[in-house]
């Protein structure tokens, strides 16, 4: 933490930290380095200021107030922040938003709404494919790209073959692959099987 | 009816869609300052020397709050039973009384800056000695002198357990150990608080308002009338959120101070110490049998820690008190106090780890004597409660285990442990009992019926993924007769009727109970209403046998339109609210022994050559009473399952001995179950209606999916490999020394 902090006071008093910094006094006898951005999210691009520690999740809860996106441990080890970064699923708690100005992001704000949801989330309220819903946003979001990168034909620990070109979703690919979003509620086989439903074309 | 249908949760689509606003994450009141806790690194001794200046310089930063400039704070009251309504201080002192607590609050502009600025924090500290090691301090237990949660007695004893245990022909007498664990629910406990005058707004991840706001309350000495708890959604909780810990505390001080907006999430690093911790456990069971199974002696005596200054009683002991019937019977308490974080209430508490431990020795009387397992319980079956000599309100454990052992293939086990082999995998089946005693506390709700024709339900309860909104939606419906769509449910602020919150297994059964009495006096007002109004369909006519349905009364063969009734008379809406009562003002609860109950079947591979295990398939089949819904009650009893899988083999929050840290604090390394270990797991709910339960006959389910499942799982590794571990969570090495030789 001492280190990001020396970092940022460094660009600061170098004035180094490029043509799109600012610098803004927050503290009492010091200065700050922004970064002007721009975010591509959900189809809209945002202008935004962020300190450069900023992570993309908190890019997105605390200055874009997209707080469809979850955050549970800030750590890369729960899942609960998953966005997809042009296409694919990523932990946006291991990302900094800065590093992302010219990344398509889709959030689950981004899939669908009430009223017009996306196949994967009616699919997780039919099966009751949570509790708590705190996890939700992410399991969802890792289920839209975990779905694209099975039709992709990306084998997993638990593909048999895998030089075949198909991947079938199992229960048993679908979990293996779903295990990096925890459920502490453990919705768990309820989500595989809204997952199922729309892997199989199934109504949703 | 609606209630018991599969309605799908009302909430579902705000959260699918990421609309579900938690407690960090309302934006109303303005952009809000950004707190970040400092913790103890010593477990116990005192700060010597604080220096803030560095952390104070740093950008962005708004405050830095040590014990030199904390509010005055209130103590926790001992004679409130429940001690979530007792005051938390925070930085209070100089003392520190276990690793990580606060120290140390920094506030800044963003989260960004208080995060920095709190590794400036300069601290100091007189370390002192403290008493971290469960094993190595056991002989410095206590018999404690509390009740448990102020009702439950640590010790009971029943005939002469000494003399039935010497006599029997088949003893089984063994000791169980079982680990920290903790609740951690996937939402952080967080706390936004924003002045409002002398007033504070709270959004705070809380189980229960009224607790919240009386602590709060009690810790600032202020009048809870000057705090207003808004808690929609709460992103679990499993006990961990029962009560408020100083990240509520803490943002309260901060927004009290700045006069600002300020929210504080604990890391997930910090739960880890500064919210509840399930009890380490040693337990003793002692089972004495006849040759033919029957028990004559069963004994459970629990050994736990506590945290030195904070009693915490488990109520594991009690677990088998009501379970199996046996003349002579035993239970004992004691604390092992120690310098480590509370113990609190965890999902299931007492009957999660004392299910594992007597469950286990059941299953080994079973081996000792012989017989099925499903069969040994089913002969030890008691036909009243053995303990208070009452009759049991609804007991169907025994049809439970049967219709379990039927729709699992029970017939299929393996009768020798360690006879299956299938490729790598050696297989085996388990099962296990499942009691959980059901409980009632006092609860208002009430029920607004609009012009328009649509109503209103309000609790201050909270849905904590529990499925509140529904099932009150559910239960309001048909208690007016409308569809689901008229009803709207609001919860968890604290200007509604006054819940005992989720916890406990008791909101589901406490709110609906108060909804459905407030629906019978709505009910009530209308048909009085009616029948008194010269405009009126229904004027004069008798309202004893009104009926309500399709949004309409009708009696004999007029009908009314609700909305008709109350755009004339009521054009503001009418209400009424309903209670539900304390167990201790229910003759039921004084006059029968009220459970509900369930048998877990689990069958798992554990590879022959490195003991990993492999759960294939689980099934719990339970008594509840009454189902709200289909669908969420399963959900709940799965999920509840699968905790009792990550009990079995993987849950287990490792002390250093050197610090009283708990060193694998974070969820890589305190490992819960993920979608690949949860194979297969379904639950199957008996049809069932308690009548001494309430007027519903529901009971509560959010823990019973727990209790005994990681005994299952257990019995089904012994079943496996032949090896029985007694220490949990059953990891590999305990099982790989006792393994089969390798094959060639």
């Amino acid at each position: 933490m001492s280190g990001s902090d020396s970092g940022a006071t460094w660009a600061a008093s170098s004035g180094l930290a490029g043509g799109t910094s600012t610098e803004v006094e927050r503290g009492r006898d010091e200065f700050v380095a922004l970064s002007a951005i721009t975010l591509n999210v959900n189809g809209r691009r945002l202008r935004l200021e962020v300190d450069t520690r900023t992570s993309l999740l908190d890019a997105l809860r605390e200055h874009l107030r997209l707080t469809g996106t979850k955050k549970g441990c800030d750590h890369g080890q729960c899942g609960a922040c998953t966005v997809l970064l042009n296409g694919r699923r990523i932990y946006s708690c291991l990302a900094l938003a800065v590093m992302h100005e010219d990344d398509e992001i889709v959030t689950i704000e981004g899939l669908g709404e009430p009223g017009d949801l996306h196949p994967v989330q009616a699919a997780f309220v039919e099966c009751d494919g949570f509790q708590c819903g705190y996890c939700t946003p992410g399991q969802i979001c890792s289920a839209v790209g975990m779905l694209a990168e099975a039709a992709a034909g990306w084998p997993s620990h638990v593909t048999a073959d895998v030089s075949s070109p198909r991947i079938a979703l199992s229960g048993a690919e679908i979990r293996e692959r779903m295990s990096g979003n925890i459920c502490r509620c453990a919705a768990y086989p309820n989500i595989v099987a809204a997952i199922r439903i729309v892997s199989e074309g199934g109504p949703a | 009816m609606v209630i018991g249908q599969a309605l799908n949760r009302v909430d579902g689509p705000l959260k699918v869609a990421g609309r579900a606003t938690y407690a960090y994450e309302h934006w109303d009141d303005g952009p809000p300052l950004y707190g970040f806790i400092v913790g103890a690194t010593i477990g116990i001794g005192r700060i010597t020397r604080i220096d803030t200046s560095r952390a104070e310089r740093s950008p962005g930063v708004q405050l830095v709050m040590t014990h030199h400039d904390a509010p005055a704070q209130g103590s926790p009251d001992l004679s409130i039973p429940f001690e979530y309504w007792r005051a938390y201080p925070v930085l209070s002192s100089p003392d520190v009384h276990h690793y990580g607590e606060p120290v140390a609050l920094v506030v800044a502009t963003t989260f960004e800056q208080a995060r920095a600025a709190a590794a400036l924090v300069d601290l100091e500290y007189a370390g002192g000695s403290g008493s971290y090691d469960f094993a190595a301090c056991v002989d410095q237990a206590y018999a404690p002198d509390n009740l448990i949660f102020g009702i439950l007695p640590t010790d009971t004893a029943v005939g002469d357990l000494d003399a039935g245990f010497d006599s029997a022909p088949v003893r089984i007498d063994e000791r169980y150990t079982t680990p920290y664990e903790l609740s951690q629910p996937m939402e952080p406990h967080a706390c936004l608080v924003v002045p409002d005058g002398e007033d504070l707004i709270v959004y705070v991840s809380t189980q229960i308002v009224d607790a919240a706001r009386a602590s709060i309350a009690s810790t600032l000495r202020i009048d809870p009338e000057r705090i207003h708890i808004i808690t929609p959604y709460v992103g679990g909780g499993f006990g961990s959120k029962l009560r408020i810990h100083s990240e509520t505390i803490l943002a309260v001080f901060a927004a009290r101070a700045l006069r600002r907006p300020v929210k504080l999430a604990l890391t997930r690093q910090q739960i880890f110490h500064l919210t509840g911790v399930r009890p380490t456990s040693s337990q003793r069971v002692r089972l004495g049998a006849q040759r033919d199974g029957r028990l004559v002696a069963i004994a459970h005596e629990v050994t736990m820690h506590t945290n030195r200054h904070s009693e915490y009683i488990e109520p594991t002991a009690t677990t088998t008190r009501g379970l199996y019937a046996a003349p002579h019977r035993l239970t004992r308490t004691w604390l092992t106090p120690l310098d480590l974080p509370r113990g609190e209430d965890v999902r299931a508490p007492g009957e999660a780890p004392g299910l594992l431990a007597v469950e286990s020795a059941m299953d080994e009387l079973a081996h000792a004597v012989g017989m099925d397992p499903v069969e040994l319980r089913i002969r030890n079956e008691p036909t009243v409660d053995p303990e208070r000599g009452v009759p049991f309100s609804d007991r169907h454990l025994v049809d439970c285990l049967r219709e379990g052992a039927r729709r699992f293939d029970w017939e299929r086990r393996p009768a020798t442990p360690a006879s299956v082999r299938e490729g790598q995998w050696l297989v085996g089946y388990g099962m296990a009992a499942a009691i959980r005693g059901h409980f009632q506390a006092p609860t208002t709700g009430r029920v607004r019926l609009a012009a328009d024709g649509t109503a209103a339900v309000q609790s201050d309860m909270t849905d904590i993924g529990t499925g509140t909104y529904t099932i009150l939606t559910q239960v309001a419906a048909d208690g007016l007769g409308l569809p689901p769509g008229r009803v709207r449910v609001e919860l968890g602020r604290s200007e509604y009727p006054v819940s005992m919150g989720s916890g406990g297994s008791w909101g589901a059964a406490n709110s609906s109970t108060a909804v459905h009495r407030a629906c019978e006096a709505l009910r009530e007002k209308l048909v009085t209403t009616a029948r008194n109004d010269a405009r009126s369909a229904l004027h004069g006519l008798d309202p004893a046998g009104a009926e309500f349905s399709g949004g309409r009364v009708s009696i004999g063969g007029v009908s009314e339109a609700l909305s008709e009734i109350v755009a004339r008379n009521h054009p503001e809406g009418v209400e009424a609210e309903g209670e539900t009562l304390a167990m201790t003002d229910d003759p039921n609860y004084r006059d029968y022994a009220l459970h509900t109950y369930g048998a877990h079947f689990a069958e798992v591979g554990v590879d022959a050559d490195t003991a990993e295990i492999r759960l294939r398939r689980m099934l719990g089949v339970f008594s509840v009473g009454r189902v709200l819904n289909a669908k969420t009650a399963r959900s709940q009893l799965i999920g509840g399952m699968i905790w009792g899988l990550g009990a079995a083999l993987e849950e287990e929050a490792v002390v250093d001995p050197r610090s009283g840290a708990f060193v694998n604090r974070d969820l890589a390394q305190y490992m819960v179950p993920v979608h690949a270990d949860a194979v297969e797991v379904d639950a199957v709910v008996l049809d069932g209606f308690d009548d001494k339960a309430n007027v519903l006959g529901a009971k509560g389910l959010g823990e019973l999916g727990i209790c005994g499942a990681g005994a299952a799982v257990a019995n089904a590794v012994f079943n496996a490999t032949g090896v029985r571990v007694r220490d949990f969570p059953i990891t590999l090495e305990k099982v790989l020394p006792g393994l089969p030789p390798m094959e060639d």
